[in-house]
């Protein structure tokens, strides 16, 4: 099984992760951009995440045979720290950047009039720089919270199928489905999606831009989702090629619009020979 | 006249055409250097150049985007660190293999050592590598040099890649590697190769390390050693 993780935040996970994941099946992944535990205070604190985004974390992905994109933007969450405000004269520079190959994740967290300027502003610079856009759905107030994100992107002018709108679930399926924006399902040990949840929403809505994630982050989650999701899809009378295209297919054509996507086998040679991450494994 | 920069690198029309006008913009307002930087890649490809071996054609381009800089000294070397602490690991890689290229005509002097030192901090092997290419051996102090050389050895750059080595290792080099490798045999864990050529160059640094090994009846260096890195 083949699959491409759209998104999963891996500057939080380990090589133990790395390794699993590529036994699973996992050979691409997007890391979007978004907020860490701890509140950030400054700038420069971004420009640095945002390098390890473009610089240190495709090197460690590589390493483990797995090819690493990002989405960049500033969240909802910090979008409400004034201190962060200069981020948005950030962005034009890193968007520019090979390994971009979205704007995100955008959205509302509190849907406070802070959140919707920074979101117009950055569907703004996804038309721009000619990119697709990630866009997170709030965890408080979901349905309003989705439905007031659909507004905003419809009044933005950007086509539909170039937005992902991510972590869904049965109640706001339906209307992103209508929208004809791409839907993503966030699968949780517990919380915003789980798998025979996901085999019921696939039965129903069927497979068209429909995306599946891991979401993993640095709280409970686990980035071997996706491939349950594939092992549930079969187990549930799906085939190999309806599997392979929610893992592969629609997120390699979501975020190929952006026209950076490389998904050459990553180089081994050079990054393989017992550098630091892999200290210790055997030549 | 092509660029000695360009040598080796055949570019499709469209990617022709894009470097001269980026080149000229550059030479315009060099400003435009961080919107066009990034985009080496996407407009000329990255393809390996085949009589340059280890270069490659983004790499090549960012050199001639560089070179269209006006600036020298101090001014120059400002806007290089700019452009490399805003660049991904690829511009990072080309801004490094380009400073030999620029400090060859003189303008840049030792104003690229702060670009240096940061790459040798990171844990990328790759950009390690780079920064001790010809400018990092004709410029770094003779204490960066060994510590930088020592750290390939840690991550795994080969030391045949490193500029200037023949030349610069010294006796003080010789004994670090020395104790490196006591380290090492002292775990039972394996020498790295290409470190003993540096320790024979002055035997007397080998005293503990041919104890250790003779101890463990082990074959003398040189002789017998796997090829593991």
């Amino acid at each position: 099984m083949r699959i491409f993780d759209p998104h999963i935040h891996m500057t939080s996970r380990t090589t133990d992760d790395y390794e699993r994941m590529y036994e699973a099946g996992v050979r691409a992944v997007v890391e979007p951009a978004f907020w860490l535990g701890q509140p950030r205070t400054s700038p420069d604190t971004f420009a640095d995440y945002f390098d390890g985004l473009l610089g240190w974390e495709p090197y460690r992905a590589a390493q483990f045979g797995i090819t690493h994109h990002c989405t960049i933007a500033l969240n909802p969450k910090e979008a409400n720290d004034p201190r962060l405000r200069p981020v948005l004269d950030l962005l034009p520079r890193y968007l520019a950047k090979d390994g971009v190959v979205a704007v995100g994740e955008v959205g509302y967290d509190d849907m406070t009039p802070a959140e919707d300027e920074v979101l117009s502003l950055q569907l703004g610079l996804a038309a721009e720089h000619d990119l697709p856009v990630l866009v997170h759905t709030p965890h408080r107030d979901k349905a309003a919270g989705t439905r007031r994100t659909l507004d905003v992107v419809r009044e933005s002018g950007l086509p539909p199928e170039r937005v992902l709108v991510d972590h869904l679930n049965e109640v706001t399926v339906a209307m992103v489905a209508e929208s004809g924006c791409w839907m993503g399902f966030s699968v949780y040990p517990d919380t915003k999606m789980d798998e025979e949840r996901m085999i019921t929403i696939l039965k129903e809505h069927g497979l068209e831009r429909v995306l599946v994630n891991s979401a993993a982050d640095w709280g409970r989650s686990d980035p071997l989702k996706t491939r349950k999701v594939g092992d549930a899809m079969l187990a549930s009378g799906f085939s190999d090629a309806d599997v392979e295209t929610v893992l592969w297919d629609n997120p390699v054509a979501f975020y190929a619009q952006s026209g950076r996507l490389e998904l050459a086998e990553p180089t081994a040679g050079e990054s393989f020979a017992g550098n630091s991450v892999r200290r210790g494994v055997p030549a | 006249m092509t660029s000695p920069n360009l040598s080796g690198v055949e570019l499709s029309e469209d990617g022709a055409r894009w470097l001269e006008t980026a080149t000229r913009r550059i030479r315009e307002d060099e400003r435009a250097l961080a919107a066009l930087f990034p985009a080496a890649g996407r407009a000329c490809g990255r393809g390996p150049i085949p009589s340059r071996p280890g270069w490659t054609v983004d790499q090549a381009v960012r050199a001639e985007l560089l070179a269209a800089l006006p600036g020298k000294g101090a001014a120059l070397g400002e806007t290089l660190f700019e452009l490399y602490a805003h660049g991904d690991a690829a511009e990072r890689l080309a801004v490094l293999k380009a400073l030999p290229l620029l400090a060859g005509d003189g303008r840049l002097g030792d104003e690229g050592l702060p670009i240096v030192r940061d790459a040798l901090r990171t844990n990328d092997a790759r950009l390690v590598q780079a920064a001790l290419g010809g400018y990092g051996a004709d410029h770094l102090s003779d204490h960066a040099f060994r510590q930088a050389v020592l750290k390939c050895v840690f991550i795994g750059v080969p030391l045949a890649s490193v500029s200037g080595l023949d030349r610069r290792a010294d006796e003080e080099l010789a004994r670090m590697m020395a104790d490196f490798a006591e380290e090492r045999l002292r775990a039972g864990r394996e020498v790295p190769p290409d470190t003993w050529p540096l320790m024979e160059r002055h035997p007397h640094v080998l005293t503990k390390v041919h104890a250790l090994r003779s101890a463990k009846a082990s074959p003398p260096p040189g002789d017998g050693l796997d090829g593991r890195a």
